[in-house]
């Protein structure tokens, strides 16, 4: 199916879920919702860089809370609404992924790596420092009282923006994936100093590949402000979402937009449950071991049993 | 024998009259009364989030005791916020719409408040919060009500007792240093210092924050001491309050005057560690033993309250929260009952309009939600010894400063001749 | 405010003293990642192991916490020993440490954190040593013991390091491994062998290494991923696979810190420290004294 077809049938499955799953009546369905779509945009973002091009980038909080911010800096300047936040997050949250790239795709992956953590932490201090959105105080982002289509209440407007915004990011990176710059990025994965020598030019690539990446991670971002109507450095610069971002993708197989998804729904699904059932440290303990167990078990993750699992029906 | 059939047959009426009302009757006491909120078990605060979560069993089970509220037995659903902003969206819609919870409080804190809000104001709830620090000024909600005693005006209202006691000196200073954590609590109580200085006309030699992890607090108190300031006003959370006070021990702080904001030593855990370290060190205390005549049913129940926190491990003295806690479900408690029920509105109104009387006093509430007045107590910390526990259950470690009322002695300076 | 010469001086021997302390949660890496390619980005996670481990000994029978971390470490070792072969195993082997290697150690970061607070919760956690409260003064100088307790073992144990990886036949042979593998087993000595051994070494580092943490501040299971980039700065502002150059490193790194807490303002430090590892990877990836 080309690229186009799939975005006609992704954009119209997200509509149609985003329609049917207003007749659910309760709040929490879309509260749980919303955080597993959020990953969902995540670990695809993750994935473009890291399943792709094979670049680990630890700093997915400091893409996301650039997102976040951005929309908060739009909402105290300008009183935007949130389009203009979500679009003025993603261009940002790229322009710095572009920044980190130039800076530092140029040294192996580790050192990328590195400076992304770097990256993170110095992000953090300015946004503490930054008073005017809000530094370690926090900011509050008042949702809207008119809700546009309609809707009941706020928090099914943002779950079917997320909706849209997460099939977003599945049409991006399946056109990644299948394009001539995907090809090239697998060559990087596989051998870089091969695939310089065959001609790829890999730094360019590497770039872009980091800018799309860091791009749709603050685009994951720029709802969340909203969401909680309050945002503060320490939560939004959460590791939980650095690990989460590249526990899901590894799990649910790096090779494919597929797997992200995956991966996404399935663990984020069982943090939501985790949440609300047993004590939440076992949360973290459980992406913790999850993620050595697929890393070390299973490096395909779920997509690459289901391959295995086809391979030996004999297709 | 005709009169044995009419008795046995009397007797087995009664029997299943007597049986259907105890069947209606425990039907109808069945229906408890669900109250539902967010708590920081893991986590940053989590020490203080399990320490409010047993003063408010401690409540229940009390209340139960007395045949519940309006006659039904009070139950708590609760999940772990983790005190995560990010998990409370989720944990309120559950407890509201597939819990069905009756009523529901807060966590604690700003980061597990603020996100709740949205939520309550849409559906019109009344939502008495635990520990939040201004939040209302944002959203202006009729039905929110705080039992931090801070006042009216939080900021302001934290350090008031602080500078009333500074400016008490004489000769009165002139300089002040205002030194906090990049967070929000001491961001908040760094903002109302600076009120405070302006209004009293001391000049700020050194206005800095520090991050959070921060190791070593030496070069900090060292650059503060520079300046030389009079005054020198903390707000910090607890490692960096362990940190300061032990900076200012090793580099020898020379001012008259040092502490206020620090969270931290109200808990045993850092009473114990710094030990003679805080002696001369001003601070800010929800409860002190030294007034603790003037809170009659308060003993009792931290008495009730040690007994679980050594079992289960959290701060074995229970003067910050706890004490807290079961008063904010003291008023609930009157007021549902006071408005013989639970509609939203008339028990906003009800908590508006009366005072109440809890175990940490008589509380009333401002329009804003928060205190009608603040009630923070500035206290100075002297005579300790030693590092056990002990001999903080009794009075005689602090005097108490401010408020008016509950005073029990004067400031001692300048503090580095006061270090005992 | 005034710049006296006693501020100046008290800046400088604080940022000495933490420097040396970095150096000691740095040596680890220096080892691991500069010698053996290997990216332990759980190296924190084991520091605040070693902190809590002292912690428990120190709490229940008072011995001091570093005596005890220091009699603890071949247990430290041992487990570097199992993690380096389980890493081997499953990723090394397969050529595929870059991506994976990194996930795995990411994980074991996280599972060392939530295990820890599970069992320890997260409150703050201190230990009572002699010297703790204890100041030198010299004139307008002031040491802190606290400080300077850890600073002296910590410079034993990262000359220490370097003395043994120089004077000594295994040393040279981790010496080797990082600069080439083929040419070592060519040579009769196994490869993997050593890596794991220098791997336990630093893991063994790390242990040691948290009870001057735990000596110089309170700590809590969270903490250890505040000192991931700090640990990583150090190692690549020094030069990968230089002891002295981690050792410098870690000076820098100290002595930014302490000059902008100082002069400054606090809040900065982090920013400078970082700002300066962001610069390196720019402008000179090797490192001040790299290869």
């Amino acid at each position: 199916m080309s690229n186009k077809v799939f975005a006609v049938v992704a954009l119209a499955v997200a509509l149609a879920l985003a329609a049917v799953t207003q007749l659910i009546p309760n709040d929490y369905f879309f509260t749980a919702a919303y955080t597993v779509l959020l990953f969902v945009i995540l670990a695809t973002a993750w994935n473009i860089l890291g399943g792709y091009t094979g670049y680990v980038n630890f700093g997915s909080a400091a893409f996301f809370a650039i997102g976040a911010y951005t929309t908060v800096f739009f909402y105290n300047a300008f009183k935007a609404p949130l389009p203009v936040g979500i679009v003025a997050g993603t261009l940002v949250a790229g322009l710095a992924g572009l920044g980190l790239g130039y800076l530092t795709l140029r040294l192996r992956g580790v050192f990328f790596a590195i400076a992304s953590l770097a990256l993170a932490v110095v992000l953090y201090i300015f946004i503490v420092n930054w008073d005017y959105v809000g530094g370690a105080r926090g900011a509050y982002v008042l949702q809207p009282r008119e809700i546009p289509f309609g809707l009941p209440r706020y928090i099914h407007l943002i779950y079917a923006v997320q909706l849209v915004m997460a099939a977003f990011a599945l049409v991006v990176a399946r056109a990644i994936e299948h394009s001539t710059l995907g090809r090239g990025l697998a060559a990087i994965r596989d051998d870089e100093l091969a695939a310089e020598c065959s001609g790829v030019p890999t730094l360019k690539l590497k770039i872009f590949s980091t800018m799309v990446s860091c791009a749709l991670m603050g685009m994951a971002g720029t709802t969340f402000p909203y969401y909680l109507s309050y945002i503060e450095p320490s939560s939004a610069f959460s590791l939980s979402y650095a690990v989460n971002s590249i526990a899901m993708p590894l799990i649910g197989g790096m090779m494919s937009w597929m797997g992200p998804l995956i991966g996404a729904v399935l663990l984020g699904s069982v943090q939501q449950l985790v949440q609300v059932t047993v004590s939440s440290a076992w949360n973290l303990l459980i992406v913790g071991v999850l993620l050595v167990l697929f890393v070390t078990l299973a490096p395909n993750g779920i997509m690459g049993w289901v391959d295995a699992w086809r391979r030996r029906r004999g297709r | 024998m005709p009169g044995n059939n009419v008795r046995t047959t009397l007797r087995r009426a009664l029997g299943a009259v007597f049986i259907g009302l105890a069947l209606t009757g425990t039907a109808l006491a069945q229906q408890p009364l669900k109250i539902g909120f967010g708590m920081s078990l893991t986590g940053p605060l989590a020490g203080n989030g399990k320490a409010a979560l047993i003063a408010m069993e401690i409540w229940r089970d009390d209340v139960n005791a007395k045949g519940g509220i309006l006659g039904r037995k009070v139950e708590f659903v609760y999940y772990d916020d983790q005190t995560s902003p990010a998990t409370v969206p989720s944990i309120y819609t559950k407890l509201l719409d597939v819990d069905k919870v009756d009523l529901v409080v807060s966590g604690y804190g700003t980061n597990v408040i603020a996100p709740a809000m949205p939520i309550m104001m849409q559906r019109n709830l009344t939502f008495m919060t635990l520990f939040g620090l201004n939040v209302n000024s944002k959203f202006n909600y009729d039905r929110y009500f705080q039992i931090m005693p801070a006042g009216p005006n939080p900021a302001i209202g934290w350090s008031q007792g602080f500078f009333d006691a500074a400016m008490g000196m004489n000769p009165k200073p002139k300089t002040v240093a205002l030194v906090g954590a990049d967070a929000e609590y001491p961001a908040m109580a760094l903002e109302g210092a600076r009120e405070h200085a302006k209004k009293t006309g001391l000049k700020i030699v050194y206005d800095k924050t520090y991050p959070p992890n921060t190791v070593d607090y030496s070069p900090i108190v060292r650059a503060i001491q520079a300046t030389n300031p009079e005054v020198v006003f903390v707000a910090s959370y607890p490692p960096d309050s362990a940190g300061m006070v032990r900076a200012a021990n090793e580099v020898g702080l020379k001012t008259r005057m040092f502490g206020g904001g620090l969270v931290g030593p109200q808990f045993a855990a850092l009473k114990t560690q710094l030990g003679p370290l805080l002696n001369g060190v001003v601070n800010y205390e929800f409860y002190v033993p030294d007034v603790g005549s003037r809170f009659p049913f308060l003993e009792q129940f931290l008495a009730k309250y040690q007994a679980r926190a050594v079992v289960e491990k959290v701060d074995p003295l229970g003067f910050y929260l706890p004490p807290y806690a079961y008063a904010m479900m003291q008023v609930l408690d009157q007021a549902i009952t006071g408005t013989k029920g639970l509609d939203q509105a008339k028990l906003a109104e009800y908590i508006h309009k009366n005072t109440f009387d809890t175990y940490v006093g008589k509380v009333a509430f401002a329009k804003n939600g928060e205190w009608a007045a603040p009630r923070v107590m500035m206290t100075q910390y002297h005579g300790i010894t030693g590092n056990d526990v002990e001999q903080f259950k009794k009075p005689g470690r602090l005097t108490v400063l401010s408020p008016k009322e509950y005073k029990t002695g004067d400031l001692k300076a300048p503090y580095h001749e006061n270090k005992k | 405010m005034e710049v006296s010469w006693a501020l100046l001086a008290n800046a400088v021997i604080a940022g000495l003293l933490l420097g040396g302390f970095y150096a000691a949660m740095s040596v680890g890496i220096s080892i691991s990642f500069g010698m053996l390619d290997v990216v332990n980005i759980a190296h924190p996670a084991f520091i605040i192991l070693g902190s809590y481990i002292a912690y428990i000994v120190n709490d229940r029978f008072g011995f001091d916490p570093i005596v005890v971390s220091v009699a603890v470490s071949p247990l430290f070792f041992l487990l570097g020993m199992v993690l380096y072969r389980i890493y081997y195993i499953c990723f090394e082997r397969r050529g595929q440490e870059s991506l994976r290697g990194l996930a795995f150690f990411f994980g074991i970061l996280f599972i060392t954190e939530v295990a820890l607070v599970l069992i320890f919760g997260v409150d703050y956690r201190m230990v009572s040593t002699r010297y703790g409260d204890v100041t030198w003064r010299l004139g307008p100088v002031d040491f802190p013991m606290r400080l300077v307790v850890p600073f002296l073992v910590a410079m034993v144990m990262v000359i220490g390091v370097q003395l043994f990886l120089t004077h000594t036949f295994f040393g040279r042979a981790v010496l080797a491994v990082a600069q080439d593998q083929l040419a070592l087993r060519l040579m009769g000595v196994n490869p993997v062998r050593v890596k794991e051994r220098a791997f336990a070494l630093s893991i063994a580092t790390a242990g040691v290494a948290g009870a001057f943490l735990i000596v110089i501040q309170p700590v809590q299971p969270a903490i250890g991923r505040e000192f991931i980039g700090l640990v990583f700065a150090v190692c690549v502002l020094g030069g990968m696979g230089s002891i002295w150059g981690t050792l410098l490193g870690a000076f820098v790194l100290g002595l930014a810190e302490s000059f902008t807490s100082t002069f400054f303002g606090p809040s900065w430090a982090p920013a400078v420290s970082f700002g300066l590892l962001l610069a390196t990877l720019a402008f000179r990836p090797s490192g001040l004294l790299g290869r």
